[in-house]
């Protein structure tokens, strides 16, 4: 059974459609890579999959359970749409830390509200909060960042800042962990510290959706490309496929362009 | 005329241009909050009449604000006029409000969307988001701006002279009248000192925000 399926997705912003009937699906482990020239959809599929836009149409399954319909009368309250997007995490472009708090701080902080929900929390409060403390620093050393625990997001490199932003993504345990172009905001010497701790979790088996514009990074490390246009899924397949034998004439003329430069 | 009675005199007319200050102060700091509020709404017609009232606010003079406070309900109702205190601290709120709005909304829309996404992303509820992520990045967006608007408010208090409320400048004024110069400078002199003290307490508290950047 797939962790995720998407069935015939589509969003319209106004007079526009952005997202025309996005089908795919993803078994547990594998890496998607989503490619596509600008304005494609790629960011707006992410953010219907993190509900930061609702689909208008169309089906999201996780581990075969629908967890949005889109359509006619579906309405949901804040409440469900708050546990329905717990299955995906998302690491922004711009990694939007919360400028206030410590690395370590903002990987804890969510954690720390929804464990309020718990019902043993007030009972268990200094375990679980140690916990998740214990939990991020583990986190953080896994991006490498064990040494920045303490420091502010001013106070850290684009890259570093990004790394803090998958770490916090990962601690609340996401099914799915999106990616929308995380390397497109950093100075090219810092991407490849960014790449690496991407390409360990998915030697990890982490699942996730990876929308890049990093054409190599994307076939090294994906089990599954999908290239978009216009609104649609032009083509999918392998790495293989997609890079060295695409189907499609869109996607041959999008790779082209990419080599050319 | 001896320096002793001049401070004394001086010390009441300063009492008074205080009660303007810090009334105005707390009435119109949750005001301009609510005011603000109006301004961002969604609902246009109460966006559009909010806006609408602040533009005339802060588009019109102080002092022709507060002639009309004090003078209208009379020539325009033909009731009896606010006390002339009342009729200051009227005016004054109203003031204040309409400009502390402006602040409060450029330092909430100065909040950039992706951190309430971020937050939203993570299952935090609007109110998590609220005081946890963004209520911070506001204030450290709008202490600088305040304390500009509230320096300029102790100055302010001076126009209360113009419906004869006896502040500090119209008591100096009374015995320059009788051929007294250096009371004017004393009482520039209480305007210095309050506004200094202001100026180390702003100053105090954005050393204690500066530990993060926006
Ligand atoms: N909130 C919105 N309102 C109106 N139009 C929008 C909105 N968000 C996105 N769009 C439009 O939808 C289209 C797809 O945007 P999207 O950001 O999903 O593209 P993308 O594939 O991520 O592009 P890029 O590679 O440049 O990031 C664009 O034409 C964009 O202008
Ligand atoms: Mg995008």
């Amino acid at each position: 059974m797939p962790v995720l399926e998407v069935k015939g997705l589509k969003k319209r912003f106004g007079p526009t459609a952005v997202l025309k009937g996005i089908d795919f699906s993803l078994e547990q482990g594998e890496a998607l890579a989503i490619i596509g020239s600008s304005g494609s959809g790629k960011t707006t599929l992410l953010r219907c999959l993190n509900f930061l836009e609702l689909a208008d149409d169309g089906i999201i399954s996780v581990n075969g359970e629908v967890i949005y319909r889109g359509g006619a009368g579906s309405k949901f309250s804040d409440a469900e749409i708050r546990k329905k997007r717990l299955h995906f995490g998302l690491v922004f472009q711009n990694f939007n830390l919360f400028p206030q708090y410590t690395a370590l701080k903002n990987v804890t902080l969510a954690g720390e509200m929804l464990a309020k929900e718990r019902p043993d929390f007030r009972t268990r409060r200094k375990e679980i909060l140690a916990e998740i403390e214990e939990g991020a620093r583990a986190l953080l050393d896994q991006v490498g960042l064990s040494d920045k625990l303490d420091f502010y997001p001013h106070q850290l490199s684009g890259g570093q800042q990004q790394r803090v932003a998958i770490a916090r993504a990962l601690a609340l345990k996401p099914d799915i962990l999106c990616f929308d172009e995380p390397t497109s905001a950093l100075d090219p010497e810092l991407t490849g510290e960014v790449l690496k701790v991407i390409r360990s979790l998915a030697e990890k088996n982490t699942t996730m959706v990876i929308v890049t514009h990093e054409m190599q990074f994307a076939r090294d490390v994906s089990d599954k490309v999908l290239f978009m246009d216009d609104g649609f899924v032009v083509e999918s397949g392998t790495p293989e496929q997609i890079f060295d034998n695409p189907r499609e004439k869109r996607t041959r003329q999008f790779l082209e362009r990419y080599n050319g430069n | 005329m001896k320096f002793l009675p001049v401070t004394l005199s001086l010390l009441e007319g300063f009492g008074i241009s205080c009660i303007i200050f810090f009334f105005t102060l707390v009435f119109s700091l949750p005001l301009g909050l609510i005011i603000s509020f109006g301004s961002m709404s969604r609902f246009a017609p109460l966006r559009w009449l909010t806006r609408t009232f602040v533009w005339v606010i802060r588009g019109t003079p102080l002092m022709l604000q507060l002639m009309v406070v004090y003078y209208g309900p009379g020539l325009i109702f033909g009731v009896a006029a606010f006390p002339k205190l009342t009729a200051v601290l009227i005016a004054f709120i109203i003031n204040y409000a309409a400009y502390f709005s402006e602040i409060y909304r450029s330092g909430i829309e100065g909040v950039p969307r992706g951190q309430y996404e971020a937050g939203q992303v993570l299952g935090m509820t609007k109110s998590q988001i609220f005081f946890r992520v963004t209520l911070m990045q506001v204030i450290k967006r709008i202490v600088p701006p305040m304390a500009n608007e509230i320096i300029t408010l102790v100055k302010d208090t001076s126009l209360a002279r113009v419906i004869a409320v006896m502040e500090i400048i119209m008591v100096a004024g009374t015995f320059t009248a009788k051929g007294l110069i250096w009371p004017l400078f004393y009482a520039g002199v209480f305007y210095l000192a309050f506004c200094g003290i202001l100026t180390l307490l702003f100053n105090y508290v954005e050393r204690k925000l500066s530990y993060f950047r926006v």
